[in-house]
């Protein structure tokens, strides 16, 4: 059944987050040859309505005011509706980005539909849309359809593949008015801590480190090895709680959800909430000095060692292999 | 002050979790109050020793949920409420959960209503947000910080680590994210209390509701465990061969380097 889709596009320090792609390849998808529309909702996002057409958009809508220069659920859910009305879609596609995981609930109870959160892959079969989530913290899986009314997911970050982008690609770019008022929640200050660089939740690389880093100076030869393979760095809660690290850089239930290519967790335990937030990486790597240490079950490969003589190591032996490639 | 806690009871996800039948076992399971929601809880009590009034803790569950809500009663709140679905109903979704919970606050006056941000479980944290939407009601996400100052509030949201510092104004729903407090633990005295505070119980009768208004819109249809990882491979040997044996590994077998 073709589909109408409208896909909201994220918009982080002025360019689009790579999920938003990753949610254009979701939509197109779910269209099953129907429409794919980007949506953008912003102060001024005109600009980068180009890049969700690129990557696979057919056309997009943008709702551009001064009051959605920060997102509030009111501006957004204001400037959301107003596109709903005009365009009738067939299903809806987010991001689960702090911002998808806050919105979504909120349009799904004014259109009185089901949501299925967290998505991690979707595929037609049997006649439905059958869409892929992690539950019990990632322990299991279930596959779910939409029984009744529009289908409406988000999806979870670096999971879906975005479709390959084509610059040559062009579409239509709108603009829908939308009154935003009354605005009920005000954002007075914002603490940015995530670090600039690499965004956790879509780096390729991660090295992790937990309690057993020790200090925050221990997080140095992390970085360095972060460095080397053009990686970020993330952290357990242990180390947030310890002070070693700022809580920016928390993976897990409470933190961020990252899927990267490769995941090094360094002295760290691996509590059922840090795997909550790690265990969909590709490969994993365990580095701790405890051969029982839980991490090791989800672990590809695992080094029993102390992580300051390792990690170090470790830096030497890739920038060789830099230097070879 | 009148203050709701939306409370959810769950597995205990860090217990081992079989499936038989297609769905998660649940015989011999440990259940507890889903861990998001005790820092609602603690914050509803702190808020409340703060202002004055009355914390009341409401979940939709079965019978087996008055277990957590007497812990939720021993920890500091003055009433509980369980919402039993059991006769009525057999499939439900997030849809569900908060329509019938919606239909219970509509007509209590909550000044403030805090749930957790997600559910280990079903993980959705779907409900608060749809809770405050059907209520029209304004609501902040992930909190780290609440102060309350007569009608208005500060409120300080994580947002993937960075901190937004929101004004608004109640009645507010909010949803607890980890770093909001620290639960306190029932001490005796509370236990004891506990058993004669009062735990309510309703169905969807009570409510007006029929089973057609809460029908769930979305459908599990298979429940599995992730393919089981093989054992992953614990290198031996002197440190500078696992090094680079590891590097080759991540290099040549693996390819992600
Ligand atoms: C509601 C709730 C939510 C939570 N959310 C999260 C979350 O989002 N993310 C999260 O991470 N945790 C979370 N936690 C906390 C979690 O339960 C663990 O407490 C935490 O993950 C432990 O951090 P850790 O592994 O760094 O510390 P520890 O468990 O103390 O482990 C330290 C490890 O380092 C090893 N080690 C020590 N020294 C060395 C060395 N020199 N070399 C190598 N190894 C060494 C030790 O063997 C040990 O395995 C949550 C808890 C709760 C209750
Ligand atoms: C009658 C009924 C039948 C159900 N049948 C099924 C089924 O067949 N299969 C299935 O998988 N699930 C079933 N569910 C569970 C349902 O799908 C969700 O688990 C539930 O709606 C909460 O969603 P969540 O776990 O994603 O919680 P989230 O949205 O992540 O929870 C966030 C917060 O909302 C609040 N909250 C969530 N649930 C409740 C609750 N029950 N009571 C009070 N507060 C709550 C808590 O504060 C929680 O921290 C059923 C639920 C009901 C009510």
């Amino acid at each position: 059944m073709a589909r109408k889709v409208l896909v909201l596009g994220e918009v982080r320090d002025g360019s689009l987050r790579n999920v938003s792609f990753e949610a254009v390849a979701a939509g197109k998808t779910a269209s099953e040859g129907g429409e794919v529309v980007g949506v953008l909702i912003g102060d001024a996002v005109s600009t980068l309505a180009s890049g969700m057409i690129h990557y696979g958009a057919d056309r997009v809508v943008i709702v551009e005011d001064e009051k959605l220069k920060q997102y509030t659920p009111d501006g957004f859910s204001q400037a959301l509706m107003a596109v709903i009305d005009s365009e009738s879609p067939d299903a809806l596609i987010f991001g689960h980005t702090a911002l998808g995981k806050d919105l979504a609930p909120k349009i799904a109870a004014k259109l009185e539909s089901g949501l299925i959160s967290d998505v991690t892959s979707l595929e037609e079969a049997g006649g439905n849309l059958v869409f892929t989530r992690p539950i019990y913290s990632g322990k299991a899986f279930e596959k779910k359809i939409v029984t009744d009314g529009l289908l409406f997911a988000t999806i979870r970050p670096n999971n879906i593949a975005p479709l390959e982008k084509d610059e040559s690609r062009s579409g239509d770019v709108a603009s829908v008015a939308a009154e935003i008022k009354d605005l009920r929640t005000i954002i007075k200050e914002v603490v940015r801590k995530a670090s600039e660089g690499v965004d956790l939740s879509e780096a390729k690389v991660i090295i992790a480190g937990g309690r057993g880093v020790k200090s925050e100076e221990g997080f140095e030869p992390l970085k360095e090895l972060a460095s080397v393979l053009n990686g970020a760095v993330g952290a357990s809660r242990g180390a947030c709680d310890a002070d070693y690290c700022d809580y920016s850089l928390q993976i897990g239930q409470t933190g961020k959800v990252v899927t990267p290519d490769l995941y090094i967790a360094c002295g760290i335990s691996g509590a059922i909430q840090h795997l909550a937030g790690m265990s969909n990486s590709k490969v994993i790597v365990a580095i701790n000095k405890d051969p029982e240490a839980n991490i090791f079950k989800v672990a590809d490969y695992g080094i029993v060692g102390d992580l300051f003589e390792v990690v170090p190591l470790l830096t030497e032996e890739f920038k060789k292999l830099k230097v070879n490639a | 002050m009148n203050i709701y806690v939306l409370m959810k009871r769950t597995f205990d996800t860090e217990e081992k979790i079989t499936i038989s039948g297609g769905k998660i076992n649940e015989d011999g399971a440990e259940f507890i109050i889903n861990p998001y929601d005790e820092y609602a809880i603690e914050e509803a009590i702190q808020v409340r020793d703060a202002n004055g009034g009355e914390v009341t803790v409401v979940s939709v569950g079965t019978e087996e949920a008055e277990k957590q809500l007497r812990t939720a009663l021993a920890m500091g709140a003055d009433k509980a409420v369980l919402i039993n679905t059991e006769d009525d109903i057999e499939d439900g979704d997030q849809f569900t959960t908060a329509k019938i919970l919606s239909e219970f606050l509509k007509d209590k006056d909550a000044d403030l209503i805090i749930a957790g941000n997600v559910a280990i479980d079903g993980g959705s944290g779907q409900v608060g947000p749809r809770v405050a939407e059907i209520l029209g009601i304004s609501y902040v996400t992930t909190i780290t910080k609440l102060d309350i100052n007569g009608s208005s509030a500060t409120v300080v949201r994580d947002v993937e680590g960075d901190s937004e510092v929101i004004e608004t104004s109640l009645p507010l729903l909010v949803t607890a994210q980890q770093g909001l407090n620290e639960p306190r633990y029932p001490s005796l005295p509370g236990i004891m209390k506990a058993k004669k505070k009062p735990l309510d119980e309703l169905e969807l009768d009570d409510l007006d509701l029929d089973e057609d208004d809460v029908e769930a819109k979305t459908k599990t249809i298979e429940i599995y465990m992730p393919p089981k990882k093989e054992a992953g491979k614990v290198l031996e040997g002197e440190l500078e061969d696992q090094v680079k044996e590891l590097v080759k590994l991540l290099h040549t077998e693996a390819k992600v380097v």
